[in-house]
């Protein structure tokens, strides 16, 4: 038994589960329209989900392949150069003191003025071949070049500190020079100054000349040779990281009472070098994800726009039947916002697809922010409601004698 | 089909719908009075049908009466609610509860089953629990004869069909007073039959119907006429 025209006359209200409801029913009941409005913040979400996901996985590659050997590597020069040395002969000591610093030692060519003239005899047979440079280097400088040696040992700081007429020979000037052993105790001659060659130098992983050249120890080149106008360089190994630090405070050790007469040079910082790759790669596709998303917003607002003029008589209906301005703002601004929702989710999915293929065409391992698959969902989310306002504003304008008029 | 019980037995006969002087007129330039000067009272339990020619302002004052525009003067009482002046929200709660309507065009979901779209007749009246919706919503679909096709789809039902849903989601909120306008202009003859027919069910039944229509058909079912002409309405001799 029906009781006709009972109810309430004060002010109700509807559940959000059943605007919620009716939404999402409006939403997934005509999936082409949703999936044809979803399409601009599918394309701005991929973007941002791709981008992100490029961009943490080139950070991975830039870290991983990263040289390490250049990252270690500091060298200090003179800054005004004038001929003369601007070191104090105990570099190795003042600077393996540093934190950080391996191994740090001066080497530098000796001037040839044609006088040098280097061979394994006394008289000068061969005149005509190629000269081999003599470069003198202390024995930390020579650790500091990471060599192998083929034969034979390296000299060390007794020799340095001796002044022994004692050589290195690069692998290449050996060949050139007919020399492959030191157990007999070859020698050769520089100027008219006999050096016994302690060993061959097979590779050095730093100052590749080594492998040209004749190697012989600082005091003994000082000793021996006129060394003015040589570019005098210090060679510094540090550990990783600290190619920073060690290039800082190296003028300072080396030179407290003129630390501006010497000039670090430093390999770029390899964070501020990953920052930048990445920050330039991120910035340009975030720019462009940006872009791609406002377009999607600008599309779910269009789209919404139309599907609120095309649904008039809809609305104007659940005016009639008693929904107040707010349900159909509501119900609009809600459809919109899962749209974005849907929208986020295939958007993530089709970005996160693109880092997959990307990272397995150019063999990169995929790295992404966890932050950025649960974050885009919701960025559509956010940017579906926003487009959403709009349309629902203007659906909620809707007189409800629309549908008597239709 | 249901009857009138308890309070609303005792209060058949009175006026359900009181109208005094009522007015409309749209902003022009010019200004248009599509209604002009109304009084009448409708009783519960009345069939009453509202005709005349096209222009006469039938349709404004269906509007007016279902309080889906306002009115430039004149006083209206829904069951003895004074309703002039109520804002947009109270409105709304008075066409929530007390106001069903029955369109020409249908006006159904045609994406929605059969049993959703009788349930949008109740879905803004407030927190009704889901399961006591579709409980009211299956009593009225099987008033109507709807019940094989509770499932299925609008946008497949015949136009008589149509028509049924939406006179049940009219019923469903249990309201005062229907309201409908041109109810069998989409319908063919036998579609218009049956659709009269369950009027006739629903004015035994207690239920205030108005209707607006060209159809001499249905002016012939009504217990009463009301003929509108320039936006003047006259109680219509009874053939």
């Amino acid at each position: 038994m029906t009781r006709w025209g009972r109810g309430p006359t004060r002010r109700v209200r509807v559940r959000w589960r059943d605007i919620g409801g009716e939404a999402a029913a409006a939403v997934v009941q005509r999936p082409v329209r949703t999936l044809l409005t979803a399409l601009g913040t599918i394309l701005g979400v991929g973007a941002f989900v791709a981008t992100n996901g490029l961009a943490d996985t080139a950070r991975a590659q830039v870290s991983s392949r990263f040289d390490a050997l250049k990252a270690t590597e500091v060298r200090v020069q003179d800054a005004t150069p004038d001929g003369s040395n601007p070191f104090p002969a105990d570099v190795a000591d003042r600077l393996e003191r540093l934190n950080g610093v391996n191994r740090a030692g001066l080497f530098y060519m000796v001037p040839d003025d044609g006088s040098l003239r280097v061979r394994t005899s006394p008289t000068l047979v061969g005149a005509g071949r190629a000269l081999v440079p003599v470069v003198a280097a202390q024995p930390s400088a020579v650790l500091a070049a990471l060599p192998e040696l083929s034969v034979g040992r390296l000299y060390d700081d007794f020799h340095e500190a001796r002044g022994e007429r004692v050589a290195l020979v690069g692998r290449a000037a050996a060949s050139q020079m007919g020399i492959t052993r030191v157990d007999n105790q070859p020698v050769v001659f520089i100027g008219d100054i006999a050096y016994t060659v302690v060993g061959v130098l097979d590779e050095v992983q730093r100052l590749p000349d080594l492998l040209l050249s004749v190697v012989i120890p600082v005091a003994a080149a000082e000793r021996d040779f006129r060394i003015d106008g040589a570019t005098f360089q210090v060679l510094i190994d540090t550990a990783a990281g600290a190619a920073q630090l060690a290039g800082h405070q190296a003028p300072l050790a080396l030179r407290p009472d003129h630390p501006e007469r010497l000039q670090s040079l430093v390999p770029p910082d390899p964070r501020r070098l990953r920052r930048q790759v990445s920050d330039d790669v991120t910035g340009l596709f975030l720019a462009l994800s940006a872009l791609a998303l406002l377009i999607g917003v600008v599309a779910i607002a269009n789209a919404t726009l139309l599907s609120v003029v095309e649904r008039r008589n809809e609305i104007g209906l659940r005016r009639a039947l008693g929904a107040r301005k707010a349900h159909i703002r509501r119900q609009i601004t809600t459809e919109a916002a899962i749209i974005g929702l849907l929208a986020g989710v295939i958007g993530t999915s089709l970005g996160l697809l693109g880092v997959a293929i990307t990272s397995t065409a150019r063999d990169w391992t995929m790295t992404i922010n966890p932050s950025t698959i649960l974050a885009a969902p919701f960025i559509g989310l956010l940017a579906g409601a926003v487009a959403g306002l709009l349309p629902a504003i203007k659906a909620s304008r809707t007189p409800p004698a629309e549908t008597l008029r239709a | 089909m249901t009857t009138p019980d308890g309070d609303e037995a005792r209060s058949a006969g009175e006026a359900v719908l009181v109208v005094e002087g009522l007015s409309k007129v749209f902003p022009g330039p010019p200004p248009v009075t599509a209604v002009r000067d109304c009084t009448f009272e409708v009783r519960r339990g009345e069939f009453v049908a509202i005709t005349g020619p096209s222009g006469s302002g039938k349709t404004t004052l269906l509007s007016l009466l279902g309080l889906l525009e306002s009115p430039t003067a004149g006083r209206y009482l829904l069951d003895g609610v004074d309703v002039i002046g109520l804002s947009d929200s109270s409105r709304c709660v008075q066409r929530a509860h007390r106001i069903g309507f029955v369109f020409q065009a249908f006006h159904l979901l045609g994406y929605r089953s059969v049993l959703e779209n009788v349930e949008l007749g109740l879905l803004y009246q407030g927190v009704v629990p889901k399961g006591e919706r579709r409980r009211r919503a299956l009593e009225v679909i099987d008033s109507v004869g709807l019940t094989g096709r509770c499932d299925g789809l609008c946008a497949h039902l015949s136009g008589g069909e149509k028509q049924r849903v939406a006179i049940a989601r009219a019923l469903v909120g249990q309201p005062a007073l229907v309201l409908c306008d041109e109810p069998t202009g989409n319908l063919d003859s036998a579609n218009s039959e049956a659709v009269l027919a369950l009027f006739d069910d629903l004015h035994r039944s207690g239920m205030t119907v108005v209707v607006v229509t060209h159809d001499p058909a249905v002016a012939g079912r009504a217990q009463r006429n009301l003929r509108m002409a320039d936006g003047v309405l006259t109680e219509a001799v009874q053939a």
